[in-house]
């Protein structure tokens, strides 16, 4: 149980598959769908989540090398190990998804549901680069299914309201499983207003509503074989983003697969896993419920990807392997129409993303070797082909505007490995690592045209003729625990050559009525992101517990300026007390003034802040049916505050109760 | 990428066999099918049919082309054809900046040149275009009056320079803009007397293009137009980022770089005096 209480803050038992991994456990799945057969650890696990029907966003945030920018109350976009999103690959179960918006206001994330998952596995570095070639790392968020166990039919009842919002949140779920199949389906509704920052200041278009409904079903073909189709349709409409001049109308993803498992009883291989997936995303921006604009425009955008990927376990002595072979196509079209405040004139019309079509194939492999007690090396090596067509002509002949010799397609080799070494006893675990990677360019940075951005105000252009960025990282870890003690220090260090990142070039008029200028997308020489962060968990006379963490970052680039968007110095520290059903926490979270900002991405200095967060829950059962209870108070002095993550310096949310109640049968 | 081997096989396969098709039928010419009549003049020896790829004539420049027939409806392709566009106002008539006439290359029936009518007709003025052609020695003259409509956007700028000489310029490419690096051509004529329109040499032309209603929005990457020894038009490249309503914002330059005519655009002045429009 204690571990469940750190859950975020220590690698969760001991796994082959991966280092530098830090897990979450979903309590939904706990809640809805185990209670019975893991009666005393799934109350308690419930317990121990602050806002069980929080989003996946604010479970991903507790993570220590995540932070979330936020351009609002929903979508929000994570940032791994202090970068930006180019620089890391969200999955889920491996499958890859592109966004379909130009301006990042849909993250892969913002498609989900916390009833479609039982748990995001967040892996740094170049550890991450079995699901597509990655700078910063991977969050592969793990779908909730029930497995061939023999627990027939479930379901349960989730309700939520949160006062700041007037959120209100509604879940059904429902399993049937055997030892031969199972089929999980979820619901789920949210539906927010305008949120209120401090002091009751209400936040204009921030409202969102959304509905979720994915199924998945396993069928035991016989004992070493077995199938899985797994769906998910999320649709999001009238999303406010109130830090930026546009909102979104619609926001809908098609998430499909089916899987092929086989677990070999080969003296050398064992489970084989192979995945053949599709989903197609389509985000259509629109300001029409602002009242003042410069000029109406839309802005839809789409992104269709199929992939696979085939992986195989093996063992031999005493090193175990992975191999994965994965390969994905995905196309993004994104246009932009505005409407002239002359009616007589025509509509202005350009594609944002000229449907660029992104072929890439690559081979992971990793190991994992035991060579003495105590000492693990863990090794991974990968290489990709990574090839973009820009299949629409109209977009290549507006490219070549700016790149006159610019060809329709580019390809890409790209590489990556890295080795860590880990020492583990009873108390102490030590871990130290190196890796290189490389990326290519995003879709924005590499055929962008004119794609504002609200922070800055700069309209950015693509950049075709991209190297591909490259990194060298090194990471330290180490760990100390007992049975009323966790201490954990990590350290990771980058130096990321040609890192790319947009410049100003005045020679350029910019498209968008009020902008600053024109970035074009360039390479620096190189970048430095160096992250540590520091968590204790302390466990005082059995029902008492205290926990605190800091984050501290640093990124500069090859002239000592400061990176953007790069987190202050942040700390969260918090008392918990536990006894039986009962479970109450004092939590207080802020940072410290931002010192290293960037200017020149339009960052001015955010203040120091803190802020407190209560919550209390109870768990009840009626009938032998489990009632949880939950209820909470977060930035309870109402502090009017915001956060280096806040796009534009918007405000967070003020005073919130809010009251969670699941109900299972 | 084998079925696509396949499909691109069978797909040249599949041309291969119509154009073999194609090459036995005997086709009868028609080499105005991209063309539309404008207008036609029939005398009792001779019937001129002009086309433009419009169907219509207005105000600028204006591609024209033309087939000669006898009256038994046989082309005449070796006649040598001169013409002259006269306006016929209230007081007084000129003509316009206009080309003369070649045999379109590789056409069998059809003669081409350019007009660069400079004001739409009205109700009491108007264009006349007369033809005098000669067939084997023998001389003819054919006169007809045209309908030379307004154009929706500026496509002429009619002028007189800081030098006292009445220029014109014409906006002759791009004819249909594309969201790209379009080639861009201009016609600049000077008004030599009422008659006489001949084109200017090696001045120089240089091109803003802006967005009035993106802020004044313009584009990269554009050149400004030179002239050819090819054509003795002005060539040069127009950058248009996106579909909508453009002003090509224009100064006229002399040999020796001095400004002729029009502004450069700053944030205080939005336009030149002198600008083309293109709206797609």
């Amino acid at each position: 149980m204690k571990k469940i209480i750190l859950i975020y803050l220590v690698h969760i038992g001991f796994t082959s598959l991966v280092f530098a991994q830090e897990s979450l456990t979903d309590t939904i799945k706990e809640v809805q769908l185990k209670e019975v057969v893991v009666i005393g650890n799934a109350a308690s696990k419930n317990q121990n989540e602050n806002k069980p029907l929080g989003t996946i966003d604010s479970y991903l945030e507790k993570v220590n090398s995540v932070h979330m920018i936020k351009r609002g109350a929903y979508a929000w976009e994570p940032q791994l190990q202090g970068m930006t999103s180019e620089r890391s690959v969200i999955t889920i179960d491996g499958m890859r998804i592109y966004s379909a918006c130009t301006d990042k206001m849909d993250p892969v994330i913002s498609y989900l549901e916390i009833a479609n998952l039982s748990e995001a596995t967040i892996q740094s570095g170049q550890a991450g680069a079995e699901n597509g070639a990655t700078i910063a790392g991977n969050i592969n968020l793990k779908r909730k299914k029930s497995g061939f166990i023999n627990d027939g039919f479930k379901g349960a009842l989730v309700s939520g309201f949160e006062t700041v919002n007037e959120q209100k949140i509604e879940g059904v779920a429902a399993q049937y499983s055997t030892e031969n199949f199972y089929s999980n389906i979820d619901f789920t509704l949210r539906s927010a207003e305008n949120y209120k920052a401090g002091g009751n200041r209400e936040v204009l278009y921030s409202q969102f509503s959304k509905y979720n409904v994915a199924a998945i079903m396993g069928y035991k073909i016989n004992d070493k074989q077995n199938t899985e189709v797994s769906l998910i349709y999320d649709e999001a409409k009238n999303v406010g983003y109130p830090a930026l001049p546009m909102d979104v109308s619609l926001a809908r993803a098609f998430i499909g697969a089916l899987q092929y498992q086989n677990t070999l009883t080969s003296n050398v291989f064992s489970n084989w896993e192979t995945k053949v997936y599709y989903n197609d995303i389509t985000h259509v921006m629109d300001d029409s419920k602002r009242p003042d604009v410069p000029i109406r425009m839309d802005m839809p955008g789409w992104s269709k990807t199929l992939g696979m990927y085939s992986k195989i376990d093996a063992a031999f002595k005493k090193h175990l392997f992975s191999f994965n072979i994965s390969s994905h196509y995905n196309t993004s079209l994104a246009e932009m129409t505005m409407f002239p405040n002359n009616p007589n004139e025509n509509d202005m019309f350009m594609l944002t993303w000229p449907d660029v079509a992104t072929t890439y194939v690559g081979f992971f492999a990793k190991e994992e070797f035991k060579f003495k007690e105590h000492w693990t090396l863990f090794s991974t090596i990968g290489t990709a082909l990574h090839s973009n067509t820009i299949r629409d002509d109209f977009g290549l002949q507006s490219l070549r505007i700016f790149y006159t010799e610019m060809e329709k397609s580019k390809t890409r080799f790209l590489k990556n490995f890295s080795t860590q070494i880990t020492y583990k006893n009873n108390k102490w675990q030590h871990k130290t690592g190196i890796g290189y990677g490389e990326r290519a360019p995003s879709v924005s940075e590499g055929y962008g045209f004119y794609l504002y951005n609200s922070f800055d105000g700069f309209d950015y252009i693509g950049n075709p003729f991209l190297k591909n960025e490259k990194s060298y990282e090194i990471n330290l870890s180490t760990q100390f625990k007992t049975k009323n003690i966790t201490t954990k220090i990590q350290t990771a260090y980058f130096h990321i050559t040609d890192y790319i990142i947009g410049k100003p070039n005045f020679s350029f008029s910019p498209m968008t009525i009020g902008a600053n200028g024109i970035k074009v997308y360039e390479q620096l020489p190189y970048a430095s992101i160096f992250n540590a962060d520091f968590s204790i968990q302390y466990k005082l006379f059995n029902s008492f517990t205290f926990k605190g963490k800091t984050i501290y970052r640093m990124g500069m680039d090859n002239n000592n300026n400061n990176l953007p968007l790069i987190q202050p110095f942040s700390y969260e520290t918090a008392l918990r007390y536990q006894k039986n059903m009962f479970f109450v926490e004092f939590l207080l979270e802020g940072a410290a003034k931002q010192t290293n900002f960037s200017p020149e991405f339009g960052e001015n200095q955010t203040n120091a802040y803190t802020i407190l967060n209560l919550s209390a829950s109870q768990t009840l059962y009626l009938n032998q049916q489990r009632v949880v209870l939950k209820l909470g108070a977060e930035n309870f002095l109402d502090t009017y505050y915001s956060t280096f993550a806040d796009w534009n310096n918007i405000p967070r949310t003020g005073r919130n109760i809010f009251i969670n109640l699941t109900y299972s049968l | 990428m084998k079925t696509l081997n396949f499909v691109c096989l069978l797909a040249i396969l599949l041309l291969t066999s119509c154009s073999s098709d194609n090459d036995n039928l005997l086709e009868p010419i028609n080499e105005t099918q991209d063309l539309i009549l404008v207008k036609s003049i029939e005398s009792n020896t001779h019937k001129i049919d002009i086309y433009s790829k419009s169907g219509y004539f207005e105000q600028g420049y204006n591609k024209i082309y033309f087939q000669l027939k006898d009256v038994n409806e046989n082309y005449i392709n070796n006649a040598s054809v001169t013409w002259k566009p006269m306006m016929h106002m209230m007081e007084m008539n000129h003509s316009c900046p206009y080309s003369a006439i070649t045999r379109k290359a590789e056409s069998e029936t059809l003669y081409q040149g350019y007009i660069v009518f400079q004001m739409p007709s009205n109700g009491m003025e108007f264009w006349t275009i007369t033809f005098e052609y000669s067939i084997n020695g023998e001389n003819f003259t054919a006169e007809e009056t045209v309908e030379v409509l307004m154009a929706p956007k500026k496509r002429i700028n009619v002028f007189t320079g800081s030098d006292d000489v009445r220029y014109i310029l014409a906006l002759i490419e791009p004819a249909n803009p594309q969201v790209a690096i379009n080639d861009m051509t201009v016609g600049i004529f000077k008004m030599e007397n009422m008659m006489s329109f001949p084109i200017v040499n090696n001045f120089k032309m240089n091109i803003d293009p802006r967005m009035p209603s993106m802020g004044n929005h313009s584009s990269p990457n554009n050149v400004n137009l030179t002239q050819s020894t090819l054509d003795n038009l002005y060539h040069g490249k127009l950058s248009l980022t996106m579909t909508g309503y453009w002003k090509i914002n224009l100064q006229l330059l002399n040999a020796l770089d001095e400004v002729i005519k029009g502004e450069e655009v700053t944030d205080s002045n939005p336009e030149s005096s002198i600008f083309f429009e293109l709206e797609f």
